[in-house]
């Protein structure tokens, strides 16, 4: 069983995304919430690294916060999953422990 | 009121919802709405990510405030700045944010839209031009 990584944070404020990224172990899972969710986000400058990331890590989005901040799925850098908050506890169940990068 | 008009600039640069900083701005603009200044707002870094239309915040329990920023025309904002290079970087442009209509009640005069994307420089110059910058 992997880790499940939650990063509530922006990637353009805090280097929570990039901590997460450089220690995660491949085939883990990271989920995006709160601020997290601009790193999911198409075309921005942090899209490059989020790309690179999922050649070894499964990357989610929580829906709820997406669309909080004015974001739809058709934002989305493609191959990142969309979970609602039942999504959320079924990954953390499927995981041996979560994570929390602050 | 006839006193000295002083230029009062709020700066914002947080993201909304995640912390407290973007409506605890709001609620000190709507407020200071009373003093009658010459008020302008600028969105910065991260704060860009408040004006961006279609918010919906009921699948996570918090008052929805992005609708607020469209009022502010008729709370003494004058104009309201938007950096360039904060959208690029997010991926964002102008067609994401909100617009804010503006009408001087005594002169009849109208604005559709004041939001306004400027570059650098201006920035620069828009925080030297304040009396007074509010930082959040």
């Amino acid at each position: 069983m992997s880790i499940l990584h939650t990063v509530n944070k922006s990637p353009f404020e805090r280097n929570s995304l990039d901590s997460c990224l450089k220690f995660a172990a491949e085939g883990a899972s990271v989920l995006l919430i709160e601020d997290g969710i601009y790193a999911a986000l198409k075309g921005s400058s942090v899209e490059g690294k989020v790309t690179d990331a999922m050649g070894s890590l499964k990357l989610f989005v929580l829906g709820p916060d997406l669309n909080a901040r004015g974001f739809s799925e058709d934002r989305l850098i493609p191959g990142i999953n969309v979970v609602d908050y039942a999504g959320f506890v079924d990954l953390a169940a499927e995981s041996s422990k979560v994570q929390a990068w602050l | 009121m006839s006193e000295v008009v002083k230029k009062f600039m709020y700066l914002n640069r947080k993201a909304p919802y995640g912390t407290i900083y973007a409506w605890e701005s709001l609620e000190v603009v709507l407020i200071g709405a009373a003093f009658d200044q010459e008020v302008s707002l600028l969105f910065l870094d991260d704060g860009v990510y408040q004006l961006v239309k279609g918010q919906n915040t009921a699948g996570i329990g918090m008052k929805n405030f992005s609708p607020t920023y469209r009022t502010l025309g008729d709370y003494e904002v004058k104009n309201i700045y938007v950096d360039r290079a904060s959208l690029e970087a997010r991926g964002l442009s102008e067609d994401d944010l909100v617009e804010v209509a503006w009408e001087d009640w005594e002169s009849g005069e109208e604005k559709e839209n004041i939001v306004e994307v400027v570059d650098a420089a201006r920035v620069t110059e828009l925080m030297d031009e304040a009396d007074c910058v509010f930082s959040f």
